[in-house]
């Protein structure tokens, strides 16, 4: 047992004000199973506790693999005043925004209840979830931005939701994420991409999700780190889906944020499509140019967790084909895979690239002004 | 070298640990089963309080499926990325060679020789009979 004699140190304190960022993938938690209930119709909260919810993934009594660390967040992470990590606004101030500067933080909120099979009770969860970021977060911090949580598996429900939400300064973003009842670019899914293209939102894709299916393409592994990088196959397999299914040729104004599933692999996987979709065209006339020009028109990608290659110019060269306009700094708080701005990024980078990969390419993807 | 008075023994007992700022540096104590090993709290990968995480064994497989797990309660774990640390040495276990975190010897001493001195204590009252908790920087 570990009985710490002082319990906490407070952050090394510095004198030299870091540059203002932005964080494109941050976790607020909710502090118990009842903070959405006012948010909730009354019908919903008997129902909850009754019945609880029901995902479509099968036996689940919690995430399907245990984490590294304890709610998959950084241990120096619990509020001082209880609860779970992330679920203090003010403690979230006081570790990460104030000290690293945080000028624009994006609400990926998980464990919604998205992707329910009571398609009903996900909307209902899915509308409070929103709410919930208004009054907790975003209203009581303006560099706080939220994501419209959506429905996902119910296209018209989710579209509505995105409606509601449309003109709100609130929301930056639709978050969707990875794993659902069929890959992302099939047709059930492009009511959301029809709101969120005339919303102006952009779509974000966050890893995870429980629709049932196996978590790498393989099956279901034995182990928590085949599950960590299975993330970006299913990203891969979703992407591939989006640009085959024609999507982007469909929704030309979409814009889509592949969070927390790597970047590394972008460039292969392009010249693949591009290798098959030159031989086999035919087979989806929609998709009308090359694979990896939807690619690099329309996706932006959050850096946590970068790949981290011995060689630094291999991490450079993979940029450079992905595009330095096209990356969206994210630490991932509180979890424990969290990336520190200041050790991010290797030695090497110019300024003008360095503002982009932190603050630039966000403020001007989410249309917020410095 | 300075010598710093961190604590009464009986303030550390076995399985505790004291954090503490030493010339700017920020340091954690650790009583494992009766002996003490200070490190910086600082985690030479990306710069979490290292010395917040749990202390865990070795779990090694010197053949495919024969695993030992050893060393229990000697192996620091970053409370951020999980990255192991030799408490007895400071250096890692996923990359050696390049990480290490810095160790500082920890010493029991006799009140009377603490009293004695070079040590500094600015926080602790030393009385003679005690015995104190003291770290080389």
């Amino acid at each position: 047992m570990n009985i710490q004699v002082r319990p906490d140190t407070a952050p090394a304190s510095s004198t030299t004000v870091r540059p203002a960022i932005a964080d494109c993938d941050i976790h607020p938690a909710r502090k118990g199973s009842k903070d959405l209930y006012p948010y909730l119709a009354k019908r919903w909260h008997a129902h909850l506790e009754t019945y609880g919810g029901h995902p479509y993934q099968g036996m689940m009594s919690g995430p399907p693999y245990p984490k590294a660390q304890p709610n998959a967040s950084r241990r120096d992470a619990y509020p001082p005043d209880g609860g779970p990590q992330g679920s203090s606004l003010s403690f979230m101030q006081q570790q990460h925004l104030d000290p690293n500067n945080v000028a624009l933080g994006v609400l990926c909120p998980l464990n919604t209840g998205q992707g329910l099979r009571n398609q009903d009770l996900s909307a209902a969860l899915a509308s409070a979830i929103n709410d919930w970021q208004i009054a907790e977060w975003t209203g009581k911090d303006s560099r706080l931005k939220a994501s419209v949580v959506v429905a996902n598996e119910d296209g018209p429900a989710a579209a509505a939701e995105i409606r509601r939400r449309a003109g709100d300064k609130n929301f930056v973003q639709v978050l969707l994420l990875s794993r659902n009842v069929e890959p992302l670019g099939q047709r059930r899914y492009w009511p959301i991409y029809q709101a969120a293209e005339e919303a102006g939102l952009p779509i974000g894709v966050h890893a995870f999700g429980f629709g049932g299916n196996p978590i790498t393409a393989s099956g279901w592994p034995s182990y928590y780190i085949e599950e960590m990088v299975g993330h970006s196959q299913c990203q891969q397999a979703a992407l591939s889906s989006i640009v085959l299914e024609g999507v982007l040729e469909r929704f030309p104004k979409l814009k889509m944020i592949m969070i927390e599933a790597g970047f590394g692999w972008v460039p292969s996987l392009a010249w693949r499509l591009d290798r098959a979709w030159a031989r086999m065209r035919s087979e989806v006339p929609d998709v009308k140019r090359p694979p990896s020009e939807y690619i690099r028109d329309h996706i932006f990608w959050t850096t946590q967790p970068m790949e981290d290659p011995e060689r630094r110019d291999h991490l450079f060269d993979v940029i450079d084909w992905i595009g330095w306009d096209r990356l969206l700094f994210a630490t991932d708080y509180p979890h424990w895979d969290f990336d520190e701005p200041s050790r991010v990024l290797p030695a090497g980078v110019g300024d003008a690239q360095r503002e982009a990969f932190f603050l630039g390419n966000a403020r001007r993807l989410f249309g917020i002004a410095g | 070298m300075s010598r710093h008075v961190i604590a009464p023994v009986e303030e550390l007992p076995p399985g505790a640990r004291k954090f503490v700022t030493i010339d700017d540096r920020p340091i954690a104590v650790f009583n494992i089963k009766g002996e003490f090993f200070g490190l910086l709290n600082r985690c030479p990968h990306q710069g979490a309080a290292l010395c917040e995480g749990p202390l865990i064994g070795l779990a090694q497989s010197s053949n495919p499926g024969e695993i030992e797990y050893t060393r229990h309660g000697e192996i620091l774990r970053c409370p951020w990325h999980g990255w192991e640390f030799d408490i007895r040495t400071g250096q890692s276990y996923c990359d050696p060679r390049k990480f290490r975190v810095r160790a500082y010897p920890v010493n029991v001493e006799p009140g009377s020789a603490v009293v004695k001195g070079p040590y500094v204590a600015e926080t602790i009252a030393v009385s003679i009979e005690n015995d104190y908790v003291v770290v080389d920087l």
